[in-house]
């Protein structure tokens, strides 16, 4: 305990169980919050968004055996994601370790792969030092989970407190700094080009460096597009934004990759669903990248200026390198691109026609205009994830929480709960599937419970949507077991929770329960029954060129 | 793209699991182990794990960036690059049947390996060598019937500027 409130842990998400008795006891002694949730997948998942919304590290507890088990998803969806997080999974004692022991697993085994390091503590001398190493490799250098296993009978035993030692890793050492030749390339690239764009992604707003990229954007009127993870790294109402790009990326982000002469890549990973057919990426352009992760350059795609270093740091240095360089006519050369950027950005491909049915588009664009924008969104997976990134629009960094990279359902309602707890005076909207919110609907205990006024915003479709959707488009419309039937009632569902719900079923009941569900003290379940078979248009087919979407 | 055979030399934290990581990393990611060799160096608490993998230039690159990344791994040696000195040890079971005993024998004699054990009818060799010697005795052995092969898989170290 004293460790963890050296490290300046003030709230831990668990769940008890046999084996984690004692670190309980401890708990009741200190002034560290807990929040309890009703599943171990959940104390993840809300850890990770407290760690997203805060900028800090998350800490779950939990039991041994099936406790651990439970943490699996939430482990794999922060290491695809690269949050800092510390999990704390308890074990049997260690005589028992390996003999198939009641609830027992080798955790330390299973999340090896998905984790960014993991320990299992053998001397219960060691427990201060490895906790605070542990704090240190999830957020030093490219971020992510670390999960530590504590046998019952190493916490049992009594010791004297002896205060951790510095932390050296001779075996890790992240490099932060940025080789200044490399910056000199950027800077003369950058000179020589007409029609220069930034992909900025998670590793902006892991790092902090939102400000320093918008300076550099607008100074040399730069054209800025972000990967899902980076979605208000840049604001979205500043005339530079080109819109989210990939696979359900705008049209003008996804042609401007393409014809594009410099790509400034900061904190992305070129993921398939950003990239599309690799080779056909960005292919008229001399891309830079800039990462902290050496394994993340040259991994999918080849660039011309490899950059290792943080990003905070590397567009500081950048900045400040270009402070001191004579740029002449930024206005006039950079306006055929910036017109030709508008002229893609007026096709709109992203309209939407409302009539009787309420159109699932719709409520998320009325809701970012009723919230002005200013609200931490969190999201499920699926068709309602990618609606919300293409019709809220993030002004600021840290307030769009989504599991990315593992894609993982039952995310959105655990994050809320975690967001709400890290920013108690914010507002915190789940946007969710009516698939997804099942998956860990059972944390409405939790959010009222610690009176937590998460508002769940429902886009209820009766199907399984994403799939859906492909198997619209891409199965000859055999939609084979995407059918959700036997849904509960979920107004009824958040009332037997004892949370307020509510329900839309026709567009001008929209406006109406926004207002009601926004302004209603306590956890709110919304409830839109949206049309059915709604696609998330533009879509770019598996192995596609990014160039080639697939529009309304 | 070229394949070609790589031997990694890593130095690694004598912790438990640290095997099971890079093995890990390996099957996660698809890379391919070919050999693998590991024991202790003269320095507490680390040990040196020596690997074949093979790949192109892209996946090698991969490899080496990957394994660096581990909080194990404290150094990334690929011996590719400079000049070296590799060695494997094998034990052979070879048939050795009265008409051709001495062949045998005479084969052992011009390679400089051991022969370790015998029976009526077989003979075990214990040799050590680089890839190409040891390539060419199994090459002279096998028209007569090998039975069994043991091998430590290559371990190397880099030869001192000079």
């Amino acid at each position: 305990m004293k460790t963890l409130k050296d490290e300046g842990v003030d709230t831990i998400f668990g769940y008890p169980g046999g084996a984690v008795l004692d670190i309980y006891d401890a708990l009741a002694h200190t002034d560290i919050n807990h929040i309890l949730v009703r599943h171990e997948q959940a104390a993840v998942h809300a850890a990770d968004a407290f760690a997203r919304a805060k900028s800090t590290v998350g800490v779950s507890l939990v039991t041994s055996g099936p406790g651990a088990t439970n943490t699996v998803t939430g482990i794999a969806s922060a290491y695809c994601d690269s949050i800092p997080l510390v999990v704390l999974t308890g074990q049997v004692p260690r005589p028992l370790i390996g003999n198939d022991a009641f609830q027992e697993v080798d955790i330390v085994g299973i999340t090896r792969p998905c984790t960014k390091h993991n320990y299992l503590i053998q001397k219960t001398e060691d427990i201060a030092q490895i906790v605070k190493e542990a704090f240190y490799i999830a957020k030093s250098g490219r971020p992510g989970p670390v999960l530590v296993d504590l046998p019952k009978d190493i916490i049992n035993t009594k010791i004297n407190y002896k205060a951790p030692t510095a932390i050296d890793i001779k075996s890790y050492k992240p490099t932060y700094n940025p080789n200044i030749k490399q910056l000199k390339r950027i800077v003369s690239l950058l000179k020589k080009s007409e029609r220069p764009m930034i992909f900025a992604g998670g590793g902006i707003i892991l790092s902090g460096a939102s400000q320093e990229l918008i300076k550099l954007a607008k100074k040399f009127q730069i054209p800025v597009t972000t990967s899902l993870m980076g979605l208000g790294a840049f604001p979205g109402n500043d005339p530079l934004w080109l819109g989210m790009i990939g696979m359900h990326g705008t049209y003008r982000a996804n042609m401007s990759s393409a014809s594009c002469d410099l790509m400034i890549a900061i904190g992305v990973r070129f993921d398939d669903r950003v990239t599309g057919k690799t080779d056909a990426f960005a292919a008229q352009a001399n891309i830079v990248h800039i990462d902290i992760d050496p394994t993340s350059i040259r991994k999918n795609i080849n660039v011309q200026v490899p950059v290792v270093g943080d990003c905070k740091k590397t567009l500081m240095r950048l900045n400040e390198i270009l402070e001191k360089e004579s740029f002449d006519n930024i206005e006039t050369k950079r306006t055929p691109w910036l017109e030709q950027i508008n002229d893609w950005r007026e096709a709109q491909f992203m309209a939407y026609d409302q009539k009787d049915i309420i159109k699932p588009q719709y409520v998320i664009d009325k809701l970012h205009e009723m919230t002005q924008g200013n609200a931490i969104i969190t999201t499920e997976v699926g068709q309602n994830q990618m609606w919300a990134a293409q019709f809220y629009h993030f002004n600021r960094p840290n307030r769009f929480i989504t599991s990315g990279g593992l894609g993982c359902m039952g995310f959105g309602l655990p994050a809320a709960i975690g967001a709400q707890v890290a920013c108690p005076d914010e507002l915190v909207i789940d946007i969710a599937g009516d698939g997804s919110i099942q998956m860990n609907i059972q944390e409405l205990a939790t959010a009222v419970q610690f009176n937590l006024p998460v508002k769940v915003l429902i886009l209820n479709n009766q199907y399984l949507g994403m799939v859906r959707q492909w198997q619209e488009l891409f199965y000859k419309k055999k939609y084979v077991w995407t059918q959700m039937e036997c849904a509960p009632d979920f107004v009824k569902l958040a009332q037997a929770y004892g949370a307020s719900g509510f329900r839309a079923s026709h567009p001008d009941e929209v406006e109406g329960v926004l207002q009601e569900g926004l302004e209603t003290k306590g956890p709110v379940v919304m409830d839109f029954r949206v049309a059915q078979e709604e696609c998330v248009y533009p879509m770019v087919p598996a192995g596609a060129p990014i160039t080639e979407m697939l529009l309304v | 793209m070229n394949k070609q055979k790589h031997i990694l030399s890593l130095l690694v934290d004598n912790k438990p699991g640290v095997l099971s990581r890079i093995s890990g990393l390996f099957s996660g990611r698809g890379f391919n182990i070919e050999s693998l060799c590991v024991a202790e160096t003269k320095e507490q608490g680390i040990s040196r794990i020596t690997l074949v993998t093979s790949g192109d230039d892209m996946i090698l690159e991969q490899v080496k960036k990957q394994l660096n990344k581990l909080i194990n791994v404290i150094k990334v040696l690929d011996f590719q690059d400079k000049p070296s000195i590799y060695r494997e040890m094998l034990l052979i079971k070879v048939t050795a049947k009265a008409s051709y005993r001495a062949e045998i024998l005479r084969i052992v004699d011009i390679f400089r390996c051991k022969t370790v054990d015998v029976g009526p009818e077989h003979y075990t060799i214990e040799v050590t060598g680089n890839d190409d010697k040891i390539q060419a005795l199994l090459n002279l052995l096998k028209p007569f019937g090998i039975k069994e092969i043991a091998r430590t898989g290559t371990i190397a170290l880099a030869r001192e500027s000079g």
